[in-house]
């Protein structure tokens, strides 16, 4: 088997004496997406940002393409083609729109580079029309699709989304939802946070479901329609 | 007062005015974007007037060469003052900020000392600029002041095109507002910073070196600076460089007219001015953003 394009290795994450992740082993592959689920304050996020060096492990590895980038700095990380989406979306109010995407443009690890600012604002029609707003005048929504259209500016070969429709408007999270799918079919792989099961298990195509910082689940998304009790136990729904 | 005198003190204002907005500018740059109190930014001021006394007394022939090699010996400086002794203040408190900072002040001046000795000296207004521009049969404008200005109104050009226009300014003022998020966006923020002081600390050895044959280069020259530019910063709104500039003409007016019109008040009348636009304003003329 190849390197996976992101692999933990038994990882524990504290904060202070809280310990909030367990041993984590999570595995993607190149393409793949995968569905990272659990309760409120389970640690997906913690787990993302341990990923990404955002939080250190006390124990445990982080490997991208195989290399041992555990202690790396973040900014080393994300240039191995991580495009990052976080939990209240991370956009800068104090730079427009334009400015947003243009400040984060790269291009991918492997030089390649198909995510310009046209493309962008060709998959997100909003931004066209907001391009010169401050990046505090904008909408959940549209903050959100600058957020994944500044992650894509990076040319990633795996997009990291945490949350992706909370808070959203039911009309503009199925607007998400489609360019996810769109970003999907590009050959993106993607890890997806998000409480609606309903509209992401379709989309994954593996469900990991976390558990106080373990790894309860770790399988085919259509699996879990067979198992009610254990999702309804785990998941509370 | 007749219209002609006004003028002249107008434009001793508005000369005074740029220098400070320079000086301050760094100050605000490193306050506002890293958190860091730099009781040092003044040693930077004397550190680039010494450097013109050095540059100009052989090494540089004329003024350009010397203000180029001055520009990037400085930057050069302040990018491995950065590396060596701030970076390691990021995560700090403000008291060992200070201590930190207060040593560095102790430590240029004892090269300074070291290097230069203590005594008073003087670098030539260059000759292309030594003349005055007669305004009366008796009173006269030099020309190095005009120069000053407009030298410091290119920089401060300069400088905004480089924060409103360019991508490191972009990255700049992203940082200012959330690390984590600009290195998540694989952006190497420490050398980012790194970069944020050394143009700082160039804004500041700038003012020095052009400041210099007017001022005379003297021990402590970067005391009396530091005061008067954090009182810029403040009143301009901590981080804020606009509100440096508007700052730093409001405080160079009430210098230069409070020692025209109230001389006994002088020394204090910057602090007052001072004290009354933060009652008005407590943040500041501009709030950071
Ligand atoms: N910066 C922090 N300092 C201390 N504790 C934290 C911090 N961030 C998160 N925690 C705690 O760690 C645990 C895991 O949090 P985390 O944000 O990873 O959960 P989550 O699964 O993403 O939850 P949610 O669905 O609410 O986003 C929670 O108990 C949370 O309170
Ligand atoms: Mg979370």
């Amino acid at each position: 088997m190849p390197d996976a394009l992101l692999e933990t290795a038994s990882l524990h994450t504290y904060y202070g004496t809280s310990h909030v992740l367990r041993g984590i082993d999570f595995k993607i592959q190149p393409g793949e997406t995968v569905a990272l689920m659990g309760r409120n304050g389970m640690g997906k996020s913690t787990l993302l940002k341990t990923m990404l060096g955002l939080v250190r492990p006390r124990l445990g590895h982080v490997r991208i393409w195989g290399k041992d980038m555990t202690r790396a700095s973040t900014h080393k990380i994300v240039r191995q083609g991580i495009g990052y989406v976080p939990e209240g979306r991370g956009i800068f109010p104090n730079l427009s729109v334009r400015e947003n995407l243009v400040m984060a443009s790269r291009s991918g690890p492997d030089g390649g580079g198909h995510w310009t600012l046209q493309r962008v604002l060709e998959t997100f029609p909003r931004l066209q029309e907001r391009i010169g707003n401050g990046g505090w005048q904008l909408s959940g929504g549209e903050q959100q699709m600058l957020a994944i259209g500044r992650a894509l500016m990076t040319n990633p070969e795996l997009l990291i989304l945490d949350e992706a429709t909370e808070g959203l408007a039911p009309a503009i999270a199925k607007e998400i939802w489609r360019i996810v799918r769109e970003i999907r079919d590009t050959g993106i792989a993607t890890i997806i946070v998000d409480k609606n099961f309903a509209a992401l298990l379709p989309l994954v195509d593996r469900s990991v479901i976390l558990v106080k910082g373990e790894v309860v689940y770790d399988g085919p998304a259509k699996d879990l329609n067979a198992q009610r009790d254990f999702v309804h136990q785990h998941l509370g729904v | 007062m007749d219209i002609v005198s006004l003028l002249i003190q107008t434009l001793n204002a508005v000369q005074y005015g740029l220098v400070l907005f320079l000086l301050a500018s760094g100050l605000t740059l490193i306050f506002g974007i890293m958190r860091i109190i730099n009781l040092a930014h003044g040693s930077f001021y004397m550190i680039g007037a010494y450097m013109a006394f050095g540059l100009s007394s052989g090494i540089t022939e004329t003024l350009p060469a010397m203000i180029a090699v001055g520009l990037i010996l400085s930057f050069f400086i302040g990018f491995i003052l950065e590396w060596v002794f701030y970076a390691f203040l990021y995560q700090r408190e403000h008291l060992e900020q200070v201590l930190l900072t207060y040593g560095l002040i102790l430590v240029f001046e004892e090269l300074r000392s070291i290097l230069f000795g203590n005594d008073v000296l003087g670098v030539a207004v260059p000759e292309a600029l030594a003349g005055s521009i007669p305004l009366t049969a008796t009173l006269s404008y030099p020309v190095y002041r005009i120069f000053i200005s407009a030298a410091c109104l290119i920089m401060a050009g300069l400088l905004y095109y480089l924060i409103r226009h360019t991508r490191l300014g972009m990255m700049i003022r992203a940082g200012s507002h959330d690390r984590n998020m600009v290195q998540a966006l694989g952006i190497n923020i420490d050398l980012l910073f790194r970069i944020v002081f050394a143009l700082g600390f160039m804004l500041a050895a700038f003012s020095g070196m052009i400041s210099a044959p007017m001022t005379s280069v003297s021990p402590g020259m970067g005391n009396q600076v530091l005061i008067i530019s954090f009182v810029v910063v403040v009143i301009g709104g901590i981080g804020s460089v606009g509100g440096a500039m508007v700052a730093a003409m409001v405080i160079a007016f009430a210098d230069v007219f409070g020692k025209l019109l109230v001389p006994a008040y002088a020394g204090m009348f910057v602090y007052l001015v001072m004290a009354l636009v933060l009652l008005w304003r407590p943040e500041g003329i501009f709030r950071k953003g």
